[in-house]
């Protein structure tokens, strides 16, 4: 009951904060929601289901994109959205049907080919994506009749459904699959020998994570106003895996906190230049030997240490 | 017609190094249970330590390869070892997955510092004649790396099968625990393994770095084409790298000469879909155990 | 009546070395069938290649009429065919209770009914069951992981029987736990077999147990059977005392 009142008082606290913000603060919030909902996703197929998405930020894209011509199209935002979702959850299933049939790791490589497949799609069919010079002047969502204009009615339009989509993952996460997909995380043999379709279950919360960053990507199209392939490229993604990493995955706060150092750090890192990336990296490596549980787990690391 | 055959000659070459690199991908899965990501920058960064001996250093070709040999060994193979992959395999595969990611981009950012986002030129250690054969022009280069990459692999197959160390760390890859209790050193065997595997990188940079261009992120596609040209050919079966790397290096230069240049870098994703769809053991190799 | 599982000239062979070479018996309704043997007999590789999580080189299998010779894990759970494994396997993090839930839930209904189905898919009862049963309640809220290794023993065998199977084949259920215990597991066995009926094919080395339990015995050595009886003839055969010697 506590944990449930601080959490509703952090969703409300969220919800006014950015009130006092200017432009570009309101962005960066705003971009942290979105990366929230992507990285609930992939924290379902990572760590839910323990398996490895490279491919997180195609789905990203190609929910982008989506968004972005159905709106073009004259689609209404709630509309184009579930578009994108279905778009992406179908995609997932179909690329993760031949990957997750025969050994559960071949889908790190099968995302991360598919990603850049996705790449070169959105680069080379000018006709339907525009190219390398995208699509701009994406309109700004209308809610039955209400238009969305003002950067702070976004931001607080993203974070509903950001929530929204919390409330959703948390519903499933309890449901039987949920049990289900830890479950095959744990232990695959002993999943299978109790009747547990472990393919079916893994295929099933990758292509859930897909929709999520449909999604997501449905609200980044709005966000920005103009998309080009540049963002959703093999590096977003695996930004999108580390930041589910970073906040502890398979811990279902994990992608809000992994999403603030990913949306973050390139600030804090500013002073670096340059050797940003390098130090990412090196930050990775480094974390991955001393902390591979992630931000969340570092109290129980504390106290394990005593 | 001309064309179409120097399209295929120059793929197989590609597809060969494709191979090279293919073949430590899968011996380190094999020995370890490590899925190296880093793997394409394994190749570049000897191409960057030969042009420092190349160049500030001054050393002709064949010893600035042979002293990369010598630091790839140490760093790429012992080290990598030692410093990332031994303190983290007791996690599980995706810790260390993640590791070999971050590692990439420390290794691909620190030499784009270093050496700035720049194009580098590497030389060849083949002439830059042609061929004339019947008609049809081929590369020296192309040929001699087909040759030395497609020997390579072979030489290593018969390392694996025909000598007693190669054999017990087959023995190793297939099941550890028997090993040890043959009395197998399985950790020294697991240490060939990253050797063998450095070295195979060094020489893909030998090769591949004259026509690729020296550059820090050169090893992006690289590794990612190994690890499919792995799986086509078939994971437990070096001829099947071989025949991996070549089928993805001919067909990316048919599709990128023949339907478009676009597309040209999916080729080898969709081959990879197509073969564990129909045939997961990939073409050459045999269906394996479900294991308990 | 044909026998509940019945097995024929099973050969599994790794090269040139073939670990079941020919092994034939059958397990007749509510019996309690014993496997013994020296190490490396052949036990384990036995029950992977009935179990389909190796596949026979030859040989079949076949559960309540129907040919089941390679079948892969799951589609034998969902016949009826609960197992427990010779080291330990339960889903470390989830709760005891979850572990049960978890063993229990893929039964019955749909897959997309179950995504609406209430966090316990209605198999809290069935939950408490097996955990009074088993004498697990004061554990059941923690992480199986956390567990001694005897009872999370306990668990891994609680949870073959979340399923109501018709047969379960248990891998030396004894390795590694206290005598108390033991006694605990004997009891236990015997009533679910009493009471619900199951058959079970048990690999175990502790010799007082197998013949404490079990109504028939086999035991197996370099792959083939090597006598086959009540469980004080076999104890009594030379040949299975050779065996175990090694002479």
């Amino acid at each position: 009951m506590m944990r449930f009142l601080l959490i509703a008082a952090a969703v409300i606290a969220i919800y006014f904060l950015p009130a006092g913000l200017k432009n570009y603060g309101i962005y960066i919030v705003t971009l942290w929601s979105v990366y929230v909902i992507a990285g609930m996703g992939l924290n379902l197929t990572v760590g839910y289901a323990g398996q490895i998405s490279l491919g997180q930020a195609a789905f990203w894209g190609i929910g982008a994109y989506t968004t972005a011509i159905a709106l073009k199209a004259g689609l209404p935002f709630l509309a184009a959205l579930p578009l994108a979702a279905l778009l992406c959850f179908g995609v997932g299933l179909l690329l993760g049907f031949p990957a997750l049939r025969v050994q559960h790791h071949y889908l790190a490589f099968a995302t991360l080919g598919f990603n850049i497949l996705v790449y070169l799609v959105l680069r080379n069919e000018d006709w339907l994506t525009g190219g390398s010079f995208g699509i701009n002047n994406i309109a700004e969502p209308t809610l039955l009749g209400w238009r969305i204009s003002r950067p702070l009615d976004f931001f607080q339009f993203t974070w509903i459904a950001t929530v929204a989509m919390g409330v959703l993952m948390a519903l499933l996460l309890r449901s039987p699959w949920g049990r289900a997909f830890a479950a095959l995380r744990d232990n695959p043999i002993r999943a299978e020998s109790v009747g547990i379709d472990t393919t079916f279950y893994t295929l099933l919360a990758f292509a859930i994570g897909a929709a999520y960053a449909g999604v997501a990507g449905a609200f980044f199209a709005c966000l920005v106003g103009f998309i080009e392939p540049a963002p959703f490229g093999v590096n977003t993604s695996l930004s999108m895996l580390l930041m589910v990493i970073a906040g502890g995955s398979g811990r279902f706060f994990g992608p809000a906190i992994g999403a603030m150092i990913v949306v973050l750090i390139p600030e804090w890192l500013r002073f670096a230049a340059e050797w940003y990336l390098a130090i990412f990296g090196v930050m990775i490596v480094v974390m991955m030997v001393w902390l591979p549980g992630g931000i969340l787990s570092l109290p129980e690391r504390l106290r394990g240490a005593k | 017609m001309t064309d179409f055959l120097q399209l295929i000659v120059s793929g197989t070459a590609t597809g060969a190094c494709y191979a090279l690199a293919a073949l430590g991908f899968t011996l380190l899965w094999q020995a370890s249970g490590t899925i190296n990501f880093a793997l394409g920058e394994m190749v570049m960064l000897p191409a960057f330590i030969m042009l420092f001996f190349i160049g500030p250093a001054g050393l002709p070709l064949p010893l600035a390869f042979a002293a990369t040999l010598v630091v790839s060994l140490i760093i790429l193979g012992a080290g990598f070892k030692r410093l990332v992959v031994d303190p983290m395999i007791r996690h599980g595969v995706i810790p260390l997955v993640i590791a070999t990611l971050g590692l990439s981009i420390a290794l691909k950012q620190t030499v784009r510092i270093v050496y700035s986002a720049q194009v580098y030129t590497f030389p060849s250690i083949f002439s830059e004649t042609l061929l004339s054969l019947g008609g049809a022009k081929l590369s020296v280069s192309d040929v001699g790396t087909v040759v030395i990459a497609g020997g390579l692999v072979l030489a290593l197959q018969a390392f694996l099968n025909g000598t007693l160390t190669g054999r017990a760390m087959q023995a190793v890859a297939q099941n550890r625990d028997a090993a040890v209790v043959l009395g197998i050193n399985a950790e020294r065997m697991v240490l060939y393994a990253f050797l063998v595997n450095a070295g195979l990188a060094a020489t893909t940079a030998l090769l591949v770095t004259p026509v690729y261009l020296a550059k820090f992120d050169m090893g992006d596609t690289l590794g990612l084409k190994a690890f499919y040209a792995a799986i086509i050919g078939g994971f437990n079966n070096s001829r099947g790298a071989l025949l991996g790397g070549i089928l993805v290096g001919v067909l990316e230069n048919l599709v990128g000469a023949y339907i478009s240049p676009g597309y040209k870098e999916g080729v080898a994703l969709l081959l990879f879909l197509g073969v564990i769809l129909f045939k997961p053991e990939g073409l050459l190799g045999k269906a394996e155990e479900r294991k308990v | 009546m044909t026998a509940l599982l019945d097995v024929q000239a099973m050969q599994k062979a790794y090269g040139a070395i073939r670990a079941v070479d020919g092994v034939s018996f059958s397990v007749a309704s509510g019996e309690i069938l014993g496997v013994i043997g020296p190490n490396g007999s052949g036990k384990t590789t036995l029950f992977n290649a009935i179990l389909g999580q190796v596949l026979p080189s030859a040989g079949s299998v076949a559960f309540e009429g129907h040919d089941v010779t390679g079948s892969k894990p799951l589609h034998l759970a969902r016949r009826g065919i609960g197992r427990t494994f010779q080291s330990l396997q339960v889903f470390g993090k989830l709760s005891v209770r979850d572990n049960l839930i978890a063993a229990g839930q893929e039964f019955g209904t749909g897959k997309f009914a179950r995504l609406f189905a209430a966090p316990e898919a209605g198999l809290g009862p069935r939950a408490e069951e097996i955990i009074a049963l088993f004498r697990i309640g004061h554990v059941a809220h923690l992480p199986a992981g956390s567990l001694s290794y005897g009872q999370q023993k306990l668990v891994d065998i609680a949870m073959a029987f979340m399923s109501r199977p018709r047969l379960v084949l248990l891998d030396e259920p004894c390795a590694g736990v206290n005598p108390a215990l033991i006694d605990q597991l004997t009891e236990l066995l015997r009533r679910l077999n009493r009471e619900a009926g199951t058959t079970f094919i048990v690999i175990e080395h502790n010799m007082d147990f197998v013949m404490n339990l079990c109504s028939r015995v086999i035991c197996m050595a370099q792959g083939r059977i090597l006598a086959e009886g009540p469980p004080a003839e076999v104890q009594a055969n030379r040949a299975v005392l050779e065996a175990y010697l090694g002479a």
